[in-house]
């Protein structure tokens, strides 16, 4: 794992300079401050729910239900928000009732012995269920303007866009929780071999659910700085977004047999989908086309990655 | 030997990015000999056979098969080519049945169709296997079988393939001396057949009782060539390791003190039933029995391994009421199991993190780890068990058999524990390495810690033991104390008989 060599785990990396370099050339105003910050902060919602993703998929996981807890867990802050509770107390209540979801999904995969896949496609149909419940299918307008909940998703730091800040520290948090802690060996060993981690006293299970947990709640304080953006709350926010989500974390080079691969992989993947999606806008690629681009990008990725295990 | 050979390997080098692994091995095999590889762990024994099946490229060398130059592309190749190798490593799938696992590859089918003839191959399938004493369900998942049972099915599979040469890595490893008669009785046939084998084990007995002729490598060199009859066990280990070893196994001189763990009316879903039985301190308790007799059960259950268990521990006095091995753990026990592969390492990870698997507690603050307690701790167990390995980083993966069993075997006495299981713990070790895992066990034992050791080496378990237990059938059959050990005793006790 570590000695395959720093260049070769980068070749994310470079491909998304490359990929920059392309673009900044077909289309002058790409590589401008304005657009870059502007990619960056529509990469930070997939970036958030990839970071979780990132953690299920290296415990040989995968959870298929984060774009719809983003839309539940968004949904019920906005309710909350509307019925007149402080929005960071609703802010607050969305992050735990996203725990709540992912740690459901986790203790059906770990005590019900549940496949993941399976686990969270119910779940995924679940949680959008209800979402549509609770909003009776129609956005939920009318949110809080208090400074707080608008500097969530439109509000600036020394003029980098709240959203990208946010990204950031998550980044830095989750990278060192991954490499530095038990916990974030425990991931490793686990998708490495399950039962010799049992047999190490690891708490397997509590190490699977902690990780859905965790999923859950990156993917509602995704779907939070999305409803502050909007200034409302869309019963159909999040749908498909774990197809980009994984896309990321299987293009920063993470394994999807798991036990291999790494967060700062993950915010490249995350990086690398954003430019091509702000790329072929800028250069009015129509949106059928676009999609042919990023599933060939993300093929080629993955072949490019096959032939250096090779 | 008058016979052409039908194999010559000729000054083959081999490196693994900078690590230089053969420095040029010359080796032949001629029809009808049974011919031994020995060496210690990671002297090339293993990388040797794999270039000669095709597995690995070599860099620089010769091989000729039958008279002709040879490169074989791959193990489909070499196979077509009249050569099958057993690995060292099981390649069994455990999701798929007995004989789905035999036939892999090379199923049965309506002409061409694809559609398998699955009647036909299970009973063929069962019928090799009952050629080698083994009376396994060939529709069984190959997951609920023995590690013993998986290898059975290995041998079974490789001697099906009426192959001119055929390559044994460690076959006996996970087999006990029953399977092993067995095992020589189809070996002997072959080579009365005049089929040409390679035969790697680090148990000198059964090299010396089956081999016709014997190299020994060491670090990726040839050393000689000799024949069985006009060697003895001192030239051999001295070949292999350039220094003699003196006794096999080191006097055990201590004395068990009180009781300090017993375990009353064991029993689990998995097969033991009603087990009862003390260890002091200090002690060394073997556990003998034949394949399947429930011993690798029974561990599993006092380590907390497998839920739905009855009966009570104590330890010290306390019940351990632990049904997690994290609670096992922190009581003071440790377990080294028998199957590396699949339970004792992450493949994947560097040998620096497999290490440090057990102890994650103890290297660690508030949940974070501290690097360099890590990298201390391997570096002082790397040395302790002398694990040859090029760097700490190294992925556990592609070290040898054996110094993989060193890494199990070193994370668990980084716990220092009060208790420490032993399941088959010099499995594909080297005599050297043998040697030196008895010493550690002694030294171990003189500061109070208890030893249970599980072990299909009948000399071994004499040699070490200061009590052996015997299971049959999922029972404890007998218990014996060392100065009444003797094989036949161990043995009766082991079939069932008074
Ligand atoms: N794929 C690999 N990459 C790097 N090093 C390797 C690889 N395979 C083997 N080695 C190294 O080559 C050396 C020889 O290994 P090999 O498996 O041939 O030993 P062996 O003689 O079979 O030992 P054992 O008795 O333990 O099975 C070891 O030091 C090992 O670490
Ligand atoms: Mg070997």
């Amino acid at each position: 794992m570590k000695n395959t060599g720093l260049f070769q785990k980068l070749g994310p990396f470079f491909g998304l300079i490359l990929i920059t370099i392309v673009l900044s050339i077909l289309s002058p105003s790409f590589f401008e401050l304005n657009n870059i910050l502007n990619i960056l902060r529509q990469v930070s919602i997939n970036a958030l729910i990839a970071f979780g993703l990132t953690f299920v998929i290296l415990t040989g996981g995968i959870d298929l239900s984060v774009g719809s807890m983003l839309a539940l867990g968004a949904a019920l802050t906005a309710g909350a928000m509307t019925s007149g509770i402080d929005p960071i107390i609703a802010i607050l209540l969305g992050l735990m009732i996203g725990a709540a979801m992912g740690a459901f999904n986790g203790l059906i995969i770990t005590k019900g012995k549940v496949a993941p896949f399976i686990a969270t496609l119910a779940t995924m149909t679940i949680y959008r269920g209800l979402t549509l419940v609770y909003t009776d299918g129609r956005p939920i307008t009318g949110l809080s303007d208090s400074f707080s909940f608008q500097m969530i998703g439109k509000g600036y730091v020394l003029g980098i866009p709240f959203p990208v800040v946010t990204m950031f520290l998550a980044f830095l948090v989750l990278w060192f929780i991954l490499k530095k802690t038990t916990f974030g060996r425990g991931v490793y060993s686990i998708g490495g071999n399950e039962e010799a981690s049992h047999l190490a006293g690891l708490r397997v299970d509590r190490i699977k659910i902690g990780v859905y947990t965790l999923t859950g709640m990156l993917s509602v304080l995704a779907g939070i700085i999305l409803t502050s953006r909007l200034n409302s709350a869309q019963p159909t926010a999040g749908t498909a977004y774990e197809l980009d989500a994984i896309a990321a974390v299987v293009l920063g080079g993470t394994s999807l047999t798991g036990g291999r691969g790494w967060i700062f992989g993950t915010l490249i993947g995350a990086l690398i989908i954003g430019v091509l999606n702000n790329g072929l806008n800028l250069m009015n690629v129509s949106s059928f086309y676009q999609q042919v681009v990023k599933g060939g990008v993300i093929l080629l990725a993955v072949l490019l990655d096959r032939k250096k295990a090779a | 030997m008058t016979t052409k050979p039908i194999i010559t390997m000729t000054n083959i080098h081999k490196s693994f990015s900078s690590v230089h692994v053969l420095k040029g091995v010359t080796f032949d095999l001629v029809p009808g000999e049974i011919h031994a590889l020995m060496g210690e762990n990671g002297a090339g024994k293993s990388t040797m056979m794999k270039i000669l099946s095709g597995i690995y490229t070599k860099d620089k060398g010769e091989i000729t098969y039958k008279g002709e130059q040879v490169e074989f592309k791959g193990p489909k190749q070499a196979e077509e080519a009249g050569i099958t190798v057993i690995h060292q490593e099981l390649n069994i799938i455990p999701n798929l049945t007995v004989a789905e696992n035999f036939f892999l590859g090379k199923e049965k089918t309506i002409g061409r169709s694809g559609i398998m003839k699955n009647k036909e191959m299970n009973e063929e399938a069962k019928a090799w296997l009952m050629e080698l004493g083994i009376q396994l369900d060939p529709q069984k998942p190959a997951a609920e079988c023995s590690v013993g049972q998986q290898q059975m099915i290995e041998i079974a599979r490789a001697v099906s393939t009426n192959s001119e040469v055929l390559i044994m890595d460690e076959p006996t490893a996970a087999l006990t001396s029953k399977e092993i008669d067995v095992l020589f009785n189809v070996i002997d046939g072959l080579r009365r057949k005049n089929v040409a084998i390679v035969y790697i084990s680090h148990r000198m007995e059964e090299i010396f009782k089956m081999c016709d002729r014997i190299t020994v490598l060491r670090d990726g060199a040839s050393i000689g060539t000799r024949e069985i009859k006009k060697t003895s066990f001192q030239e051999v280990v001295k070949m292999m390791v350039g220094r003699d070893l003196g006794e096999q196994f080191p006097e055990r001189t201590n004395n068990p003190g009180k009781i300090r763990m017993s375990v009353e009316g064991l029993s689990t879903k998995t097969g033991v039933q009603n087990a009862s039985f003390t260890l002091k301190h200090g002690e060394i308790l073997g556990v003998a029995g034949l394949m399947g007799a429930g011993r690798t059960e029974l561990m599993r259950a006092i380590f907390g391994a497998d839920k739905n268990t009855s009966g009570t521990i104590t330890l010290d006095g306390k019940a351990l009421e632990a049904r997690h091995p994290q609670k096992a753990i922190e009581a003071g026990l440790a377990f080294v199991t028998e199957d590396r592969k699949g339970e004792g390492l992450i493949l994947n990870q560097t040998v620096r993190e497999n290490l440090a698997t057990s102890q994650l507690k103890r290297l660690s603050k508030w949940s974070i780890l501290n690097r360099k307690k890590e990298q201390q701790s391997a570096s002082e167990l790397i040395e302790r068990l002398r694990i040859k390995t090029s760097s700490m980083e190294q992925p556990a993966k592609s070290l040898s058999g054996g110094n993989q069993q060193k890494i199990v075997i070193g994370k668990w006495l980084a716990t220092e524990p009060k208790v420490l299981i032993l399941d088959e713990p010099t499995r594909g070790v080297d005599v050297g390495a043998k040697k030196e895992i008895y010493q550690i066990m002694n030294e171990l034992t003189k500061k109070d810690v208890s030893i249970i050791m599980v072990s299909s080496e009948l000399p071994e378990i004499l040699g070490m033991s200061d009590r052996v237990l015997v299971m049959h059938e999922g029972t404890v059959s007998a218990i014996i104390d060392r100065t009444d050990a003797t094989q036949e005793r161990i043995m009766t006790a082991a079939t069932g008989g008074e």
